[in-house]
């Protein structure tokens, strides 16, 4: 596609991407539309925070069906281990 | 224009505004300029991302609404379960974060000078333009549905004065009454709400006027979700909800506004209250800016969502063409985030990532009776479309605690995502 060139002849400027703003790997800029920075009652976990291993572990688990889901199941099989990898240390220490 | 100056500028928007809208400082800093237009789902999280990423950014909301009032759940005020005040936001978050406001409309796109007219004559410049501006009702599409009919048929598609106009015909509608809705085909803004409206609207009947009906007239022999749709009908509002689909006549041709009748292919139908969903398209602007193609809508390329009409234009949410991606304040909330992300790394002069997305729709049949659509999508031939083996429904023979735990994640999610957009 001729987009890119054209955008990159546009950079006026190299601008570094501040740390603790990383870009999120992908799929994983969709996780905060449910899940939160504050707790919401019991409802949708917060997962800053958690461990990235133990995030990607349940991921893994719903991908499997071994653990029940509501929507996480269908969400989860639409990644492979290393994406779930990404996203996990991402939402660890970035993310919502 | 003579009324570009920094100077006059700042009285337009106050004083944080003005070193974003003057180019001159602006690239004497060495920041880059991104101006969107839409304070929506979309719009206003693509502002607050991109100077969540890029704080050197000059980033300019340009939203003429002092709220956004949203229609995740507008439903249910219409159902008299929620109130219209507990759908508005404000943008006052979005401001402290750094955003410019400009609260006014745009009334024109100069895509080859790079500049947005706002409504009172001034001009914006833009290194990066992103296009969120929803839909606007296609007034001339359904013949004797305009404006002035909406009045007597709302159409309610838009969140605000028309969400409580059709309540209030409910409220006023006598017992025993005929609520017909008319649907359009798609695409159109959230494909599920007809049969969620349809739903929510029984439930009030069930409470209040349970001698009443819904009469669904329908443009499509299918619609999404449907076997859940039916079997929370039949289990939750037995012969209430008469859904007519368009093999057996129920597309409508036109409408009279006088005595709220609704003519089909073979038959006409008169309502006590008429909810006409009329067909639709994208906003004025993208029409103005040349983003929009002949469907009405606008096509983009699938990485950054930058417009395949208009090079440096970028364009999310309902608006735009997002291949298997379903028009819906979640998909535009998960789009916004990665155009962020690819403007960030374009003015960087980077290639973006290619990105994943994830949609995810819950829809209320009943206030404790939740369930969802999900999808997740990839770039694929030049569109977005939904990774094979993911997504898909909630199960259609979920018990009664199942949907009830969905109706709470319903909630749950309708609170995070406008919290992440304008808490």
């Amino acid at each position: 596609m001729s987009l890119w060139p054209m955008a990159v002849a546009a950079g006026l400027l190299a601008l570094s991407v501040s740390a603790d703003a990383a870009e999120p790997p992908p799929g994983a800029a969709s996780c905060s539309g449910c899940h939160g920075i504050l707790p919401t009652g019991a409802a949708v976990p917060v997962l800053r925070g958690r461990p990235a291993a133990e995030i990607a572990g349940i991921m893994r688990a719903f991908k499997s069906g071994a653990r029940p889901a509501t929507v996480m199941g269908r969400i989860a099989k639409g990644f492979s281990d290393p994406e779930i990898d990404a996203i996990a240390t991402w939402t660890s220490g970035h993310g919502p | 224009m003579s009324r570009g100056t920094p100077a006059r500028r700042r009285t337009l928007f106050g004083l944080t505004v003005a070193a974003a809208l003057a180019p001159s400082i602006a690239r004497a800093q060495g920041a880059a300029r991104v101006v969107v237009v839409g304070g929506g789902f979309g719009g206003a999280t693509c502002a607050r991302a991109l100077k969540k990423l890029q704080p050197a950014l000059g980033v300019t909301l340009v939203e003429a609404g002092k709220a956004y009032t949203a229609c995740p759940f507008s439903n249910e005020v219409i159902a008299g379960l929620r109130d219209l005040k507990q759908q508005e936001f404000g943008y006052g978050a979005i401001a402290r974060d750094g955003v410019a406001i400009a609260p006014m409309a745009a009334t024109a796109v100069d895509p080859a000078a790079k500049t947005v007219t706002l409504g009172d004559g001034a001009k914006l410049s833009y290194d990066r333009l992103v296009i969120a501006p929803g839909i606007d009702l296609d007034w001339k599409a359904l013949p004797g549905y305009d404006e002035k009919a909406a009045e007597k048929m709302p159409h309610a598609w838009k969140a605000g004065a028309q969400t409580l106009l059709l309540r209030r015909q409910l409220e006023a509608m006598e017992d025993g009454g005929v609520v017909a809705i008319s649907t359009p085909a798609a695409p159109y803004r959230c494909p599920p709400a007809p049969y969620e409206r349809a739903s929510q609207i029984a439930w009030y009947l069930r409470t209040k006027k349970p001698r009443s009906k819904v009469l669904l007239l329908d443009s499509k022999d299918s619609f999404p979700q449907q076997r859940l749709f039916q079997a929370a009908w039949a289990r939750l509002y037995p012969e209430m909800i008469e859904w007519v689909p368009l093999s057996q006549g129920g597309n409508v041709t036109s409408v009279d506004p006088a005595t709220r009748t609704f003519n089909t292919d073979f038959d006409k139908h008169t309502a006590d209250v008429a909810n006409v969903i009329p067909p639709q398209k994208a906003a004025a602007i993208a029409h103005s800016a040349g983003v929009a193609d002949r469907t009405g809508w606008c096509p983009v390329e699938p990485i950054a969502f930058e417009s395949i009409l208009q090079p440096g234009v970028h364009v999310l949410g309902d608006a735009a063409l997002m291949g298997a991606m379903p028009k819906a304040a979640f998909s535009a909330n998960a789009q916004a985030k990665v155009c962020a992300a690819a403007i960030v790394d374009l003015l960087a002069g980077h290639k973006p990532a290619e990105p994943r997305l994830i949609s995810a729709c819950y829809t209320l049949a009943a206030p404790d009776w939740g369930f969802s659509i999900v999808g997740v999508y990839r770039p694929e031939e030049g569109q977005l479309l939904e990774v094979p083996g993911a997504g898909g429904t909630s199960p259609v023979d979920g018990d009664s605690a199942l949907r009830a735990q969905e109706a709470h994640y319903a909630e749950a999610c309708f609170q995070t995502l406008t919290g992440e957009i304008f808490g």
